[in-house]
C-alpha cells in the first residue's frame, strides 16, 4: 500500500467523496489537499478526485448513523475553517467514528476530536459574530448589500439565518477575501460572483451606488449609538473584548466617514 | 424626513432611555410569516457593544421625555431643565423598520416619559407596536414599557404585539419611593405587573387547548431597581427581587448602579461613582437564587444584611458555613455541587456526566475548568494531597484573596479606603 496525496475541488462534497475513495480503494492517506494548494510531490502519488453526489452522500448518510447532529455539525463547521491540514484532521476523526461501534464524537481524549471541536467552536463564534455584525446598505437598485471578510468561510452557514429574516428585501452579502457573494432575490438564494468597484469601502455611502437616504441611516444610527452610551461607566477593555478591533471595519458606528 | 429634526430628537430620546439597563432580545420564538419582515431569535442576538460594555441589540428610545412626575431619581422628571422632545408614532416606525433592514438591531424597546395620563401614554406605545405588526409585518422583537397606572384593558392589548413587558419598580422599598417619587403609589407598580402576570398564565393554558392562540408577550416580563439611590441594604434590594420573581414569575430583575444625574440632597452627590462592584454582586447574588438552589435568606438576613465586596457571595456563603464541607466530589449529589464556591454550573455538569467513567483527581478538575484556587479549599477528590482545611474562615478568606486575582481590586482598594 503506497502513501497517496488526494486532491479536491474544495468543496465539502469533493471532501466527502475524497473520503469514499479512500475506504473504497483502501488508500492509504498522508494529506487531503484543495486543488489551489497545487505542490508537486515526487515521492508520492497523488490522485485527483472529481466530486461525486452519490457518493458524498453515502459517506454523509454512514456519519449520520454513527455521529448524532451536532456531530455533523461539528464536522462542517471545521471543514469551513479552511485552517491548514484540517482535511487530514477531519479524516483522522472520521476514521475513529468509523471505527467504533459507540458514538465517539464526545471522547475529547482523542486529539482529533478535541482538535476538531476547538476549530468548530471558533468557526461558530464568526458565525454568530457576523449574524451580529453585517451591516446592510441600500443600493440605488434596491437592493441590501453588505461586505465581509471573515477569518472562516462562513457565508454558507450564515444565509439561512439572513433569508429568514429579511424574506421581504432583496439582499446581496459579498465575502470580498473569497470572492464569492450571496443573493437573496425574494424567492431563491443564489452564489455569485462580481467586480466590485476600489471605492465601495465596508461603510459610507457613495452616491454613485447608494440611495440618497442610505447615509442619513448610517449617520442616526451613529448618534444613536454615540447616545446610549453612559460616560461615568466606561470600560475600554471590556469593551474591545466583546468587539475585537478586526470587526469594527463593518460597524459604520465604529468608523469615522463622511 | 427632516433628518436633522429626527437626528435631534433622537439623541435626546435615546439619551433619556439608556438608564434603562435591559437590552435583551432572547426568549421570544416569534417567526417570520408570510413573506414578512424579520423574526426574533431565541438566544438573541448583540448587534454591537457600547463602551460602557452594554449590550446594544435594540432600539432603546422614549416615545417622550416630556413627563407629569417629578421622581427624583430620574433624569426626565418634570423640574428638571432639559430640552424635551416627543417622536411621532410614524417617525419611530421608519427609524425601527430602517434599522432593522440594515441588520442594525434587534427590534425595539419603547418607554416613554408620562404625558397627559398613563392611559393616554400606554395607548401611544401600544399604537406603535400595532403598526408595526399590522402595517409592516415586523415580526422581530418589540419590548414595551407597562406605564405604572394602565388600565388592565390596555396591558391586556400591549402583550398581544410586545414580546416582552416591563415595569421598572427603581425604588426597592416603599419608603424609599415615598421619599423620591412621593406623587407616584407602590400599587400602581404592582397592578400592570400582575395583569400580566395573570395574561400570560391564562394564554399558556388556552394555548395547551386551542391550537391557534396568539402569543401573549413570549418573552415574559422584566424590571429594574435602582442600586444606590437611598441607602437600602442589599438584604432590601434581593428580598424585594425574590419577591417578584415568585409572586410575578419575572423573567428577569435587573439592577442599576444609580448614576449621578441631580444634586437633589436626597440623593448621592453628582460626582458620586457609579457602585458597579455592588451592582455585580447583587447580579451573582440573583445567579445564585435563581440557578444554584439558594434561599436568599441563606444569603442575606438579619444577621447579615449586606453582601461582602471582596468576595463573591457563594465563597462568603461557604466561608460562614463551613460544616456542609469539604464535600467528596467523585460522590457528592448535584444541589450540593452546585454550591461549591468556584465551581459554576457548567463545571458541574461536566463533573457529573465525567465522573461516571473515572474517578477525578485535581488534574481532571483543573482540565474541566473549576476555579481551583478557589474550590480546593471545600473538596476532596481522587489525589491524595489536601489542602490546609483546619484553617479558620478569616485565614482562609485572606489565603483565597492573596492567591486569586480580581478584575475589581483596584476599585476594591479604591472603594473601601472611602469607609
Amino acid at each position: 500500500m503506497t502513501e497517496k496525496i488526494l486532491k479536491y475541488d474544495g468543496s465539502f462534497k469533493g471532501f466527502l467523496t475524497c473520503i469514499f475513495t479512500a475506504y473504497e480503494q483502501k488508500l492509504k492517506i498522508i494529506q487531503i489537499l484543495p486543488q489551489a494548494e497545487d505542490q508537486e510531490q515526487l515521492f508520492t502519488g497523488t490522485h485527483n478526485i472529481i466530486t461525486e453526489e452519490q457518493k458524498a452522500q453515502r459517506v454523509l448518510k454512514a456519519l449520520k448513523s454513527k455521529a448524532s447532529v451536532n456531530g455533523i455539525k461539528k464536522i462542517k463547521y471545521a471543514f469551513l475553517s479552511e485552517a491548514q491540514d484540517i482535511e487530514i484532521k477531519l479524516y483522522e476523526m472520521i476514521r475513529y467514528i468509523f471505527s467504533e461501534k459507540e458514538k465517539v464524537e464526545l471522547d475529547y481524549s482523542h486529539s482529533a476530536v478535541l482538535y476538531i471541536s476547538k476549530i468548530a467552536k471558533q468557526v461558530a463564534r464568526e458565525k454568530h459574530r457576523m449574524e451580529a455584525f453585517v451591516r446592510f446598505r441600500l443600493t440605488k437598485d434596491k437592493i441590501y448589500f453588505a461586505i465581509i471578510e471573515p477569518d472562516f468561510n462562513v457565508l454558507p452557514i450564515i444565509n439561512p439565518h439572513f433569508k429568514k429574516r429579511y424574506a421581504d428585501q432583496k439582499w446581496l452579502i459579498y465575502d470580498i477575501k473569497r470572492k464569492l457573494g450571496v443573493y437573496y432575490d425574494l424567492s431563491k438564494m443564489e452564489y455569485v460572483s462580481i467586480a466590485l468597484p476600489e471605492d465601495i469601502g465596508f461603510s459610507g455611502a457613495n452616491s454613485e451606488y447608494f440611495e440618497v437616504g442610505e447615509i442619513y441611516y448610517q449617520k442616526l444610527w451613529k448618534e444613536y449609538f454615540d447616545c446610549t452610551n453612559i460616560k461615568n461607566r466606561v470600560n475600554m477593555r471590556l469593551h474591545v473584548q466583546q468587539v475585537p478591533k478586526r470587526y469594527w471595519k463593518y460597524l459604520s458606528e465604529k468608523s469615522p466617514f463622511a | 424626513m427632516d433628518f436633522d429634526r429626527i437626528k435631534e430628537k433622537l439623541s435626546i430620546l435615546a439619551d433619556a432611555a439608556k438608564y434603562d439597563v435591559s437590552c435583551s432580545s432572547s426568549g421570544s420564538k416569534r417567526k417570520n410569516t408570510n413573506k414578512g419582515l424579520g423574526n426574533a431569535s431565541e438566544m438573541g442576538i448583540c448587534h454591537s457593544y457600547t463602551q460602557d460594555g452594554r449590550c446594544v441589540s435594540l432600539l432603546k428610545i422614549l416615545l417622550t421625555n416630556h413627563c407629569i412626575f417629578d421622581c427624583a431619581y430620574c433624569v426626565t422628571r418634570r423640574s428638571n431643565d432639559i430640552k424635551r422632545a416627543a417622536f411621532k408614532i410614524q417617525e419611530v416606525v421608519d427609524l425601527t423598520i430602517n434599522f432593522y433592514r440594515r441588520n442594525y438591531i434587534e427590534g425595539l424597546f419603547l418607554s416613554s416619559g408620562i404625558f397627559k395620563s398613563p392611559d393616554h401614554t400606554m395607548e401611544r406605545l401600544i399604537s406603535v407596536a400595532k403598526k408595526l405588526r399590522e402595517e409592516e409585518n415586523f415580526n422581530g422583537y418589540i419590548h414595551l414599557k407597562s406605564i405604572p397606572g394602565a388600565s388592565d384593558e390596555l396591558m391586556r392589548e400591549a402583550g398581544l404585539y410586545a414580546d416582552r413587558l416591563s415595569v421598572n419598580i427603581e425604588i426597592p422599598t416603599k419608603s424609599g419611593l415615598k421619599l423620591l417619587a412621593p406623587e407616584k403609589d407602590h400599587t400602581d407598580f404592582m397592578k400592570p405587573m400582575e395583569k400580566v402576570k395573570n395574561e400570560i398564565i391564562q394564554y399558556k393554558k388556552e394555548s395547551k387547548l386551542i391550537k391557534h392562540t396568539p402569543t401573549y408577550a413570549p418573552a415574559g416580563q422584566s424590571t429594574q431597581m435602582i442600586v444606590g439611590a437611598t441607602g437600602e441594604s442589599d438584604r432590601d434590594i434581593m428580598y424585594s427581587s425574590a419577591f417578584f420573581y415568585k409572586n410575578y414569575n419575572m423573567k428577569r430583575v435587573y439592577y442599576s448602579g444609580y448614576v449621578p444625574i441631580s444634586n437633589d440632597p436626597r440623593l448621592p452627590a453628582l460626582n458620586s461613582q457609579v457602585p458597579m462592584l455592588r451592582e455585580n454582586r447583587l447580579y451573582q447574588t440573583d445567579w445564585l437564587m435563581r440557578f444554584y438552589g439558594f434561599d436568599i435568606r441563606e444569603l442575606l438576613n438579619k444577621d447579615f444584611p449586606f453582601l461582602d465586596m471582596d468576595i463573591d457571595p457563594k465563597l462568603s456563603w461557604a466561608l460562614r458555613n463551613r460544616q456542609h464541607f469539604p464535600l467528596d466530589i467523585n460522590k457528592a449529589e448535584k444541589r450540593h455541587l452546585l454550591r461549591v464556591p468556584g465551581i459554576g454550573l457548567k463545571s458541574v455538569n461536566k463533573i457529573i456526566h465525567a465522573r461516571k467513567f473515572k474517578k477525578l483527581n485535581w488534574e481532571h478538575l483543573k482540565k474541566i475548568g473549576i476555579a481551583y484556587n478557589r474550590a480546593k479549599y471545600f473538596i476532596t477528590c481522587d489525589s491524595r494531597e489536601k489542602e490546609l482545611r483546619e484553617l479558620s474562615s478569616e485565614n482562609l478568606k485572606s489565603i483565597i484573596i492573596q492567591n486569586s486575582q480580581s478584575k475589581f481590586r483596584k476599585k476594591l482598594n479604591n472603594q473601601l479606603s472611602l469607609f
